[in-house]
């Protein structure tokens, strides 16, 4: 039997429809908006001025504070303006803009593509390259990489876990890396592994994705403590604390950190970038957007520079087509619905979705029947139905007390609710309540 | 065309269960033992069945249009299990008039009260026969000897189930002799098992509501917590009496397949609304049940406890849901 996490969890239709599609390169846009803000902390702090040339993977915003990441430019051009940009959740974000003139890298980086296989920095100095070349998680958290890969002192680190889950339907970037970038991923592994100082890498793959695993598995014996691991499809195990219990039986307590049971849990794209960002010298500039629908005319995955338009990404699979009533940025369970196509690609943008205007209605709600199916399917082992009836009648004190901070918005309640009900629109809206009034309390 | 673009929160794709699809799903998992019904009591089966769920459907048409000036549900096909199921518990001689007010008091009384779907604290099928059954005991305890489409009704024998003949003689004959003298004319398993037996007119078929439970599950439509709970603690329950005087008590086999325990445990007991909504509360729930039936059947002054064991545990269930939380993960910490 294959492992997975016990409590809770859905399974939505696959809809795996680009797994088999190979990488493509997308040609270079014409401008591209690059946001300051592409992972979690505060935003970088731009270092380019208007008219300024820049290069391909020359820094144009410098992190600030202890949880931020740098930014590098995509392209090489002149700088048209630094101004507000919409962002994927519609808001208005400072952003360098430039205007692409050629392709001109720095000198710096390796483009020979060349595999390099020895690693021969140390872990600091690794640690030291992820955080220069900008390395975010690019699961969709954006989480900088090596604030991670710095463990805590007083705390110890024994497993390295790397997600190749990819549970959100539709998506299959991290698939095609595994197929194509297999070697590279596997010593980005190595690297994570040599920088938190643990023998042990495991590399959890769902079993929709045979292919991938039998690839992993026969190139693994040559890279030392790296294991492959097949699971059962169940969503959300891509979930950090989810796969964690699937593949060590480890319960990362409310609250907690995955680094308190001794795991450290990074995505198969975000090794593949370690892996670039530590041999090869290169930012984090670019990454793999799997473009999908059931109407587009030529889904596929394809190698965007970051800042590049999704309207250029999605006129490369053949443009949106006439029935779309919802362009979905990330994964359909937990991505962002976008209301336009200048949003740019960013860090943690593993997809977009188109969806059919039958696709995208939203049912009307009903009474809710008790079934309690929104309990049997939370992964956290909540109640969701409590807590939208304790939001809505803004109950926030019990809404607490019910665990409502430990909410990962899955979506599996949403999803399952016979009802139709909006489980976890409502339960963001407790979340975030609630989560004002700890600060506020904290502030006291 | 951005316009025409719709921005919701995520999740972005649902699953294809409604709320109407899983009333239909339970409408469907009662067939097998709508058939078996009619294969033992021909015509009036299926008379009680189509007066019982018109009735349902019609009340609540006319409740929530004209007295609560609402727009109608009736489409959900909630009404629809309502009046199947109290049809289910109901002697198929049963006078038109006692349906038709059960129906009303099922509908009027159990569910639209309340506030309707979603509301009800108790089993508004239940509630319609435990009416029916404390306002005329003695129509709600006469039963047709089944004899498929030739069964006659002037012939009706008067409290003549399996657990009432039990129930009678407890401590006064033993078992054995009652199991095997003639004049008792107790059913066999095999009797009890294919529905050969005094009883109302949906529960007498156990094959019947097996093959029904083994639809609501594979179909997902309910979780095994509850009927596994309640038949088990019968068994139990049942089997440690049998052992500790099998000369007094019923075997727990026999006790399982007779009376209403399986339709109650199936489709009774399982009701959404008024059944607990994690899965540690149900099996709590479940035990409950099972305890009380036992108690009521052995040792209470009805020969059958089901549905007042169901009613009095639906009572319980908002305390249960309070109190009994599910295992939050990550409550304890593990670390291998």
């Amino acid at each position: 039997m294959l492992k997975t996490f016990p409590k809770g969890g859905v399974h939505p239709s696959e809809n795996k429809i680009t797994a088999g599609t190979a990488i493509e390169v997308l040609p270079l846009p014409k401008q591209v908006i690059i946001p300051l803000s592409q992972h979690i902390g505060a935003p970088a702090k731009p270092v380019v001025a208007k008219g300024d040339k820049v290069k391909t993977g020359q820094v144009i915003a410098s992190s600030q504070g202890f949880v931020s990441a740098n930014i590098h430019s995509s392209v090489s051009g002149k700088v048209l303006k630094i101004d507000k940009a919409i962002n994927s959740s519609g808001y208005k974000q400072v952003s360098v803009i430039i205007n692409v003139e050629d392709d001109e890298w720095l000198d710096t980086i390796d483009r020979t593509g060349k595999l390099k296989t020895e690693i021969v920095l140390t872990g600091e100095e690794i640690v030291k390259k992820c955080a220069e070349n900008g390395i975010v998680g690019m699961g969709g958290a954006t989480f900088p990489t090596h604030i991670k890969l710095t463990v805590p002192p007083g705390k110890k680190c024994d497993v390295l876990i790397i997600n190749g889950v990819e549970c959100e339907p539709y998506l299959t970037s991290d698939h095609r890396i595994m197929i194509e970038k297999g070697r590279e991923m596997l010593t980005g592994t190595r690297i994570l592994m040599k920088a938190l100082g643990v023998s042990k890498g495991m590399i959890g793959i769902e079993s929709n994705k045979p292919d991938a695993i039998a690839h992993l598995n026969s190139i693994a014996s040559g890279f030392e403590g790296i294991t492959v691991h097949p699971l059962k499809v169940k969503y959300p195990q891509g979930g950090e604390k989810q796969l964690i219990k699937a593949l060590t039986n480890r319960e990362v307590p409310s609250g907690k950190l995955p680094v308190d049971v001794g795991a450290v849990v990074h995505n198969v794209g975000t090794a593949y970038a370690v892996y670039e960002a530590v041999q090869l010298n290169k930012p984090l500039i670019e990454r793999v957007v799997t473009v999908t629908g059931k109407d587009i005319e030529k889904p596929g995955n394809m190698l965007v520079r970051i800042g590049t338009p999704l309207r250029s990404v999605v006129d490369a699979a053949g443009g949106v087509p006439e029935n779309t009533g919802k362009i979905v940025n990330g994964g359909p369970m937990m991505g962002k619905a976008i209301n336009s196509l200048d949003v740019p690609v960013t860090k943690g943008t593993s997809g977009v979705i188109l969806f059919s205007v039958d696709e995208s209605k939203r049912k009307a709600t009903n009474p809710c029947i008790r079934c309690g199916k929104c309990v049997s399917v939370c992964p956290l082992g909540l109640e969701p139905y409590l807590l939208m009836t304790l939001t809505e009648k803004e109950f926030y004190d019990r809404v607490e007390k019910e665990k409502v901070m430990d909410c990962i918005e899955c979506g599996s309640c949403s999803y399952i609710c016979p009802a139709d009900r909006p489980l976890l629109d409502y339960i963001r809206l407790g979340k975030s309540e609630t989560g004002k009034r700890i600060r506020e309390r904290k502030q006291k | 065309m951005n316009e025409l673009l719709k921005v919701s929160p995520s999740p972005h794709v649902y699953s294809r269960e409604s709320s109407p699809r899983l009333m239909y799903g339970v409408v469907i998992a009662l067939m097998p033992a709508q058939l078996a019904m009619i294969w033992f009591f021909g015509w009036a089966a299926i008379i009680v069945t189509a007066i019982s769920v018109t009735s349902t459907v019609i009340f609540e048409y006319l409740i929530q249009k004209f007295l609560f000036k609402q727009t109608p549900s009736i489409k959900d096909g909630s009404a629809i299990v309502t009046g199947l199921l109290l049809a289910f518990c109901l002697p198929v001689n049963l006078p038109a008039g006692l349906i038709i007010l059960g129906a009303l008091v099922a509908i009027g009384i159990g569910k639209l009260t309340f506030g309707g779907l979603g509301n009800n604290p108790f089993n508004p099928a239940l509630v319609g026969r435990v009416f029916l059954f404390l306002s005329f005991p003695v129509q709600m305890t006469t039963w047709p000897v089944p004899n498929g489409f030739k069964t006659s009704f002037t012939d009706a024998t008067t409290g003549a189930t399996p657990l009432s003949i039990l129930n009678e003689n407890y401590d006064k004959i033993p078992i054995d002799q009652l199991m095997t003298d003639q004049t008792f004319n107790m059913p066999g398993y095999r009797d009890i098992f294919w529905g050969n037996m005094g009883g109302s007119a949906g529960e007498i078929a156990a094959f019947a509501l097996i093959a029904g439970l083994a639809y609501l599950l594979i179909r997902k439509i309910i979780s095994w917590h509850i009927p596994a709970s309640i038949l088990v603690t019968v068994l139990l329950f049942t089997g440690i009496l049998w052992l500790a005087n099998p000369g007094n008590n019923a075997d727990p086999l026999y006790h399982l397949m007779t009376g209403g325990l399986l339709l109650g445990a199936i489709f009774m007991a399982t009701d959404y609304v008024t059944s607990p909504m994690s899965a540690k509360g149900m099996v709590i729930y479940g035990i409950g049940i099972g305890v009380l039936t036992v108690l009521i059947r052995r040792f209470g002054a009805y020969p059958e406890g089901i549905q007042f064991a169901i009613l009095i545990m639906n009572a319980v269930t908002p305390l249960i849901n309070i109190y009994i939380k599910p295992s939050r993960f990550g409550e304890e910490v593990k670390h291998v």
